[in-house]
């Protein structure tokens, strides 16, 4: 059971207003109940002080993703976030990597403008053929659930070096992307190779590795370590080994 | 500003299970297709499905069969479901999942490597394919990823409609307004397929999402279709009660299907006493009176609920079977469901009644509009079995995508739009940011979630019922003079927004209270302190609501299509075989 902890404690909560054109920390003082997460003080805060205090939320049970921002700086979800872990003052301000709406909000659509790049999944043509259905062994199963289980808040896009840093939304699909691109390259039943997109426009090898996106992600999926190292390998092996280099060369293809 | 205008076959209002199913299936029979949606993509609240999707696939139990299937959503429901919808449901549920995997869904598997099924309340076999404990969230994210490679369809992300617009007593069109800049836009369309979703958020204790302010219910409503079963309002038997920020977060029925014991304070295996055969999977309403009944019997847990205990299970089966449950715990409330029981109480999950549809086509009672998924009624009757929504959205958004397809293929050019709709709509809409100083949307929505709360809880009875009829329609009244709290910006003014899906919200809880005080009788979830027994009587009838000819809701009694002999023979069966105790 939680410990019960006195009910009339107050937090001051500053959060960012504004939007492309510029805006400041307001600061809010907030009334917190046994359990309260952000995202609780963020909408008592609409109710009652800021009713045009702009935030993007919708199952407050860390299950859809919505509710993304960075919270003292760090990308958390809202909903996820007690507010008794950040003691009496924090601030929350929106994901950085996205241009700004309103507030907490921000315009994500390149995320979606990405996951159309890549090829659904496609079975063979001998399974997509076959009239019973299909079977599959647990363990394969398993080892994409990890990747099935990402609710696309876009953290991990958001606290990626390359697209929070160097601004590379044009080279590198981003660490999501790379989730969903290994959860159909691993599916037992998939059979279209992605490995050329993932060398070309999907730029996995502009990912060095620093973890990052692993280490916020709500749903613990090992992006880096199960989703980009197999990929780079997977690209490694189809372009840069060296047998092949040669027989590419003899064949004349690049 | 001129509202941007846009053309479309066939417009989707909705981007959950049913939308997206139903815009596949009317892009695939070549029709251009419009999904508009509240949140983003892939948000909507059908990724908190938890445990799993309903087919008689019969891969665990051999014995299983769609009239299994069928006689058990029909016992689910009181009789009072739309049989036919029941029929086709358990008929062609097991094929819609099957194509959901060649489409890349991933299910758990069986020793043999076929879809595995775990068993849940009031199903007789073990029937719901799942993964872990979240299906939801595997159904929306394989339909979304199909979606968006179907040509012909196109997604407008976080845009609320806010009418529908009509020509020669048929649909033709939606007047919306896009959230992030508070743009109005004009859909003419040949066909609507409504997919919005229940209404749970006018109760205070909900599982449901933001966006459950039963738009379709109002959409359909005002636009003269007829809302059937509005009294049917599901109680979840458990929700999160601790602590008070978490209260109503849903903990997955996946929790008892896996084994897990509720017990009372005393430690008692209290469900021994309400359903000696079934337990702890007997269907939602009785488990969640169940609970209800111990805590006003003093015999609830520390917060008013009842204990969920798991612990029997090892931790690594409780971790890979419910992964989602055991972090929700964890981080949520501090509890290790490994080694402590949950804390759980009922919460407002589900809406049976919504939108009357005809069975095979989801068509409404207005030409040209079609519903699917929660907001429509008729399947689940008095109660909904667990696991039955997810297969529902996926064979009745395909039937309704069909049919809205087909139907929209048969219209010639587009009707011309009504302009004086499209400028009442507009009046309606801009209201609230025109006196921003009005009352707070924020306030009456809460006050509205007090009322339903209160006046319409586990178990009713008629003077409370009459008493919440009456706040709520003095609450439409200041509604009508609602501002948006303050703010007169048009780029995402959540105050703005809510102040519109409030006028949903109050639809959808005159509809619960007028509805709920005509059937005088209990059945599945509507129980009446002051008519505690099944009537037979009232198993013939369906209440239906519609708007009156001056504007006034109006609540009548119809009789339901009599089952066909051969069907109410497999219903029969299955109460002798299974419960004879229910068969009263």
């Amino acid at each position: 059971m939680a410990v019960s902890t006195p009910s009339r404690n107050v937090v001051l909560m500053s959060v960012f207003r504004g939007d492309a054109d510029g805006g400041e920390l307001v600061n809010y003082r907030v009334p917190i109940r046994e359990g309260m997460v952000v995202l609780d003080a963020v909408l008592w805060v609409q109710a009652n002080m800021a009713p045009d205090l702009a935030v993007r939320w919708n199952c407050k049970a860390a299950k859809c993703g919505s509710c993304s921002a960075e919270i003292n700086g760090f990308p958390r979800l809202m909903c996820k976030s007690p507010v008794a872990e950040y003691g009496e003052e924090f601030t929350v301000r929106p994901m950085r990597t996205f241009p700004i709406i309103r507030d907490l909000v921000t315009d994500v659509s390149w995320n979606y403008e990405v996951n159309k790049k890549i090829p659904p999944f496609t079975p063979s043509a001998e399974d997509a053929a076959d009239p019973e259905p299909w079977r599959m062994q647990q363990e394969d199963v398993d080892r994409i659930t990890e990747f099935r289980k990402c609710i696309e808040c876009f953290l991990c896009q958001d606290v990626c070096h390359v697209l929070r840093n160097h601004d590379r939304k044009d080279a590198f699909f981003g660490p999501r992307f790379m989730i969903r691109t290994a959860s159909l390259e691993m599916h037992p039943k998939d059979a279209l190779d992605r490995r050329p997109l993932m060398k070309g426009e999907g730029g996995v090898g502009m990912c060095n590795i620093t973890k990052c996106c692993t280490e916020v992600c709500p749903e613990h999926i090992h992006i880096t370590d199960n989703a980009i190292i197999p990929l780079k390998e997977r690209v490694a092996d189809l372009y840069f080994d060296p047998l092949r280099a040669i027989g590419r060369r003899l064949r004349g293809k690049k | 500003m001129t509202p941007e205008n846009t053309d479309t076959d066939v417009l989707v209002i909705g981007a959950g299970g049913a939308g997206m199913r139903g815009a596949i299936a009317a892009a695939q029979a070549g029709r251009r297709v419009t999904v508009v949606c509240k949140s983003l993509l892939g948000k909507a609240h059908t990724v908190m499905a938890e445990g799993g999707a309903a087919a008689a696939l019969a891969n665990v139990a051999g014995l299983d069969s769609w009239e299994a299937h069928f006689a058990d959503t029909m016992k689910g429901g009181k009789l009072i479901n739309n049989w036919r919808m029941a029929e086709l449901h358990a008929k062609e549920s097991p094929e819609r999942i099957l194509e959901l995997e060649r489409w890349g869904a991933v299910f758990d598997r069986t020793e043999d490597g076929l879809i595995h099924q775990r068993p849940f309340g009031a199903h007789t076999y073990p029937r719901l394919a799942h993964i872990g404990d979240r299906t939801g969230l595997e159904l929306i994210r394989s339909l979304q990823d199909a979606l968006v490679h179907t040509p012909g369809v196109e997604v407008h992300m976080e845009v609320t409609v806010v009418r529908l617009l009509l020509a020669a007593g048929r649909v033709v069109g939606a007047l919306a307004y896009a959230r992030a800049d508070g743009r109005q836009i004009v859909y003419s369309a040949r066909a609507v397929l409504l997919a919005t979703g229940g209404a749970g958020r006018i109760y205070r204790v909900t599982s449901n999402s933001w966006e459950c302010t039963g738009d379709g219910t109002m959409l359909a409503y005002e636009a003269g279709a007829r809302l059937r079963d509005c009294e049917m309002v599901q109680f979840h038997p458990t929700g999160m009660v601790w602590p008070p920020g978490v209260r109503g977060i849903l903990v997955t029925e996946g929790v008892r299907g896996e084994g897990g014991v509720l017990r009372n304070k005393d430690g008692e295996r209290f469900m021994e006493r309400y359903d000696h055969e079934r337990m702890e999977l007997s269907s939602r309403d009785v488990v969640a009176r169940a609970i209800n009944s111990e805590v006003a019997a003093g015999r609830g847990s520390p917060h008013g609920g009842a204990f969920l205990d798991i612990t029997h299970r090892s931790p690594d089966f409780i971790k890979r079977k419910l992964p989602s449950m055991y972090e929700q715990f964890l981080k949520l409330a501090k509890v290790d469901i490994t080694k402590e029981p949950m804390e759980v109480a009922p919460t407002i999950h589900y809406y049976m009644g919504g939108v009357d549809v005809e069975a095979e086509t989801g068509a409404t009672t207005v030409p040209g509009l079609y519903a699917a998924g929660e907001v429509a009624s008729g399947l689940h009757g008095a109660n909904r079995l667990g696991g039955n929504s997810l297969s529902d959205l996926l064979v009745f958004g395909k039937r309704a995508g069909d049919a809205a397809a087909e139907f929209a293929g048969r219209q010639g050019k587009p009707r011309r739009i009504d302009k004086a709709q499209v400028e009442a709509a507009t009046e309606f809409l801009m209201a609230p940011l025109t006196r921003p100083h009005g009352e707070s949307p924020y306030k009456l929505q809460s006050e509205l979630q007090e009322v339903c709360t209160q006046h319409a809880p586990i178990i009713r009875d008629e003077p409370s019922l009459r008493e919440g009829l009456e706040k709520v329609l003095a609450l439409k009244e200041r509604a009508a003079e609602m501002g948006t709290g303050g703010a007169t910006t048009r780029a995402f003014n959540p105050g703005w927004h809510s102040a519109l899906d409030l006028h949903s919200m109050l639809i959808n809880a005159e509809a619960l209270f007028r509805s709920a005080i005509e059937r005088k009788e209990s059945r599945g979830a509507h129980a009446r302190s002051d008519f505690p027994k099944l009537d037979p009587k009232w198993a013939q009838l369906n209440l239906m609501v519609q708007k009156g000819k001056n504007g006034e809701m109006t609540v009548t009694a119809t009789e339901n299509q009599p089952i066909p002999y051969e069907l109410t023979e497999v219903i029969t069966q299955s109460f002798q075989k299974y419960t004879p105790e229910e068969h009263e």
